[in-house]
């Protein structure tokens, strides 16, 4: 539970082609059980669709789900797009099929956490708890 | 002991007949010690209950198998699914499989492709050639299949909605090598109902794609009769968190939909009902896996036969491929799957299945690399040549717990078909998301399981280690999205424009009558139209499935 008056929100976005949605709704499922406010894309989205949703929803981070290994493409292009709309204090997760190799590559492009399959559940939960108090902490006056 | 009139009916026309077309492997089958391991174990008695739910294999109701001797005339298609980058990098790999033993082909292509997206559409971005093969047009699929000879092959490929499209490429590649249809052998995925609910490469919304799978149920009746027209999955049903009893209920359901969809439209049930073929998960749950297996044959052929009137056995059988569970595959330990992935396979064989592909082991970190692939199809040979399984036939049956739950299975799948039916078939369920709560509240509930502790996966939550090194994967060359995107200009540059644009016209027409769509798509692809293009032109006329 979260310690604010308003829960965090969130957002849920499956970039690209991939159908594998299995862990996306998981997490989404999860994130709901634990306090925050869920918005899940659905599958087949573009990076400029989830950025906009995500600032028309007013998230304070989004979590991105690929499991077809289009994560080096796919992820950056949603920071890239929510930067093209001076938008730099939403955090953006990423989790996949994604090799050790790529986490740094993803990192440097903005992509604040990377989580591989076996992740614990609390670990991630964490990860978007800490995330959204970073964000109302310098989002707020 | 008098002899059961069932027993000799079924050796003296179903046995000797089978025997007599298809000699078993070997003379005799024995141990180590030389002592003969039976065809068939029956029990002392064989009862009217016997004959009723267990019969005799390839006997109706098939439970224990849909041919006579199983393994040990035929083994199982070890068919190993296949397919990154290019065709030329396609090509290749198929090669090294058939030097190294498989049997069979299985196309993967990739994502654009299978939603019907040139590699250079804005939707395709990043996805080129990544889990699958990328093809534009005709000129890919010629560069896939060089060298391999289509009349001996079998090809399994993996394409739904725009299965016509892809099917129509192969007649075409076959037909410059010389082949003639009637004697192409394989398989189209071609099953866009689970699309919905599971793997998402939908394009068109339900209706029209029931229209396009009917045509191609009649144009393959009549010219490509040894092509299994559709492979009805469960797979994904189960990758998507669908427990054992829903991956069968919903994949017959849909199975009694596409049948249904045919008969409405004047098809002949003895005709297209043999060549429907199935597809499960097998996952780590042995004895359940089994079960399953058994349970969905026997309701098949009881659905068949008793719903829909079959009169031909062949309509009755559910002949079907396996895959081992992708969802099992952890990326901690990865040898750890190696096991995982034999006592899978080791539950399709002795569940009875028609092929298998064995998963590698490095499948949770990135597509395998050529190594893991070839452990994963040594892993099916160990179980053919060593393990004895394949000596007698449903080695399984009569176990007081397989049978069992081989009949709780099948009583629990058809009350979720009755709830199905009564909620208005499965397209209803569809929209109103009734399949998709039911399969995600599975998935919810096995992963809080294993969150919990309660539900152990080694090497996740429990046995874990730590790892120092991490194992090569295989990378998708960068640069492939990039060729594939030059070669699609380049060939733009070179076909007949108005010879395509004609063909694209026809094409357009025809979607908008009741015509069979197959010989225009056939004709479009040979003008070296390209899938986005033909996908594009029905796209406008039957319109866009959105998730909702």
């Amino acid at each position: 539970m979260h310690k604010h008056n308003s829960p965090f929100r969130v957002l849920i976005g499956k970039p690209g082609l991939d159908g594998h949605d299995r862990g996306a709704k998981f997490i989404a499922r999860a994130l709901r059980d634990d306090g925050f406010e869920v918005i899940y894309t659905g599958i087949r989205r573009t990076p400029e669709e989830i950025a906009a949703a995500a600032i028309q929803e007013d998230v304070s981070a989004i979590g991105l789900s690929s499991l077809s290994g289009a994560h080096l493409r796919l992820f950056p292009a949603v920071v890239e797009a929510l930067r093209a709309a001076g938008v730099t204090d939403i955090a953006v997760l990423g989790g996949g099929v994604i090799p050790e190799e790529d986490i740094r590559q993803l990192k440097e492009a903005g992509i604040d956490e990377v989580f591989t399959p076996g992740t614990p559940l609390e670990v991630i939960l964490e990860a978007f708890r800490s995330a959204c108090r970073q964000q109302r902490k310098t989002h707020q006056p | 002991m008098e002899k059961n009139k069932d027993l000799t009916e079924w050796q003296d026309k179903v046995l000797a007949k089978s025997l007599a077309r298809f000699p078993e492997r070997r003379k005799q089958f024995t141990n180590h010690g030389g002592d003969e391991i039976p065809r068939l174990a029956l029990p002392e008695e064989i009862d009217d209950q016997y004959v009723r739910l267990l019969g005799f294999p390839g006997s109706y109701p098939y439970t224990r198998g849909v041919q006579p001797t199983m393994y040990r005339g035929r083994l199982w298609t070890m068919r190993q699914y296949a397919g990154f980058s290019s065709a030329a990098e396609s090509n290749k790999r198929y090669r090294y499989l058939l030097e190294q033993g498989t049997t069979g082909l299985s196309v993967a292509f990739d994502l654009p492709t299978q939603i019907g997206y040139d590699s250079d559409h804005p939707m395709s971005l990043g996805e080129v050639g990544k889990v699958g093969v990328a093809i534009d047009s005709l000129a890919d699929m010629e560069m896939l299949f060089e060298q391999i000879p289509l009349e001996t092959v079998s090809t399994s490929m993996t394409i739904n909605s725009p299965a016509m499209v892809l099917l129509a490429m192969y007649v075409a590649v076959a037909e410059k090598q010389g082949v003639a249809p009637q004697k192409l052998q394989g398989t189209i995925q071609n099953d866009v109902l689970k699309e919905y609910v599971a793997r998402g490469t939908y394009i068109f919304p339900p209706q029209p794609s029931l229209r396009l799978i009917t045509n191609i149920f009649q144009w393959c009746g009549e010219n490509t009769p040894s092509f299994n027209t559709i492979s009805i999955s469960g797979y994904h049903i189960r990758e998507a968190g669908s427990t054992a009893v829903q991956e069968v209920a919903f994949t017959l359901a849909n199975g009694i939909t596409y049948v249904q969809t045919a008969l409405d439209a004047g098809l002949e049930l003895d005709v297209f009902a043999r060549r429907l073929a199935f597809f499960f998960n097998a996952s780590s749950d042995l004895l359940e896996e089994v079960a399953k297996f058994r349970a969905a044959r026997r309701l098949w052929a009881r659905i068949m036969k008793e719903k829909f009137g079959a009169q031909n056995p062949a309509s009755c059988m559910l002949r079907f491929h396996t895959q081992t569970a992708g969802y099992t595959l952890t990326a901690q330990q990865i040898d750890n799957n190696i096991v995982r992935v034999t006592l899978q396979a080791l539950a399709a064989v002795l569940g009875g299945t028609q092929s298998l592909h064995t998963n590698s082991r490095d499948e949770a970190l990135s597509l395998p690399t050529e190594d893991s692939v070839r452990t994963a199809l040594r892993t099916q040979q160990i179980i053919a040549h060593e393990s004895g399984v394949t000596n007698t036939v449903d080695p399984l049956a009569g176990s007081y717990f397989i049978e069992q739950l081989t009949d709780r299975i099948e009583r629990e799948a058809v009350e979720l078909i009755d709830k199905i039916e009564q909620a208005g078939g499965v397209v209803a369920a569809i929209e109103d998301g009734f399949i998709q709560r039911q399969i995600e509240n599975a998935a919810y509930a096995y992963q809080k399981e294993i969150e919990s502790g309660e539900r152990m996966i080694v090497g996740v939550n429990g046995f874990q280690i730590t790892e120092e090194s991490r194992p090569p994967t295989l990378r998708v060359d960068p640069e492939a999205e990039t060729m594939q995107v030059a070669a699609l200009s380049q060939l733009k540059k070179t076909r007949n424009h108005d010879r395509v644009k004609n063909s694209l016209e026809d094409l357009d027409r025809a979607a908008r009558t009741d015509a069979n769509l197959f010989a225009y798509v056939l004709a479009a692809v040979k003008e070296y139209a390209t899938l986005g293009e033909i996908c594009d032109v029905l796209r406008q006329v039957f319109g866009e499935y959105k998730q909702h």
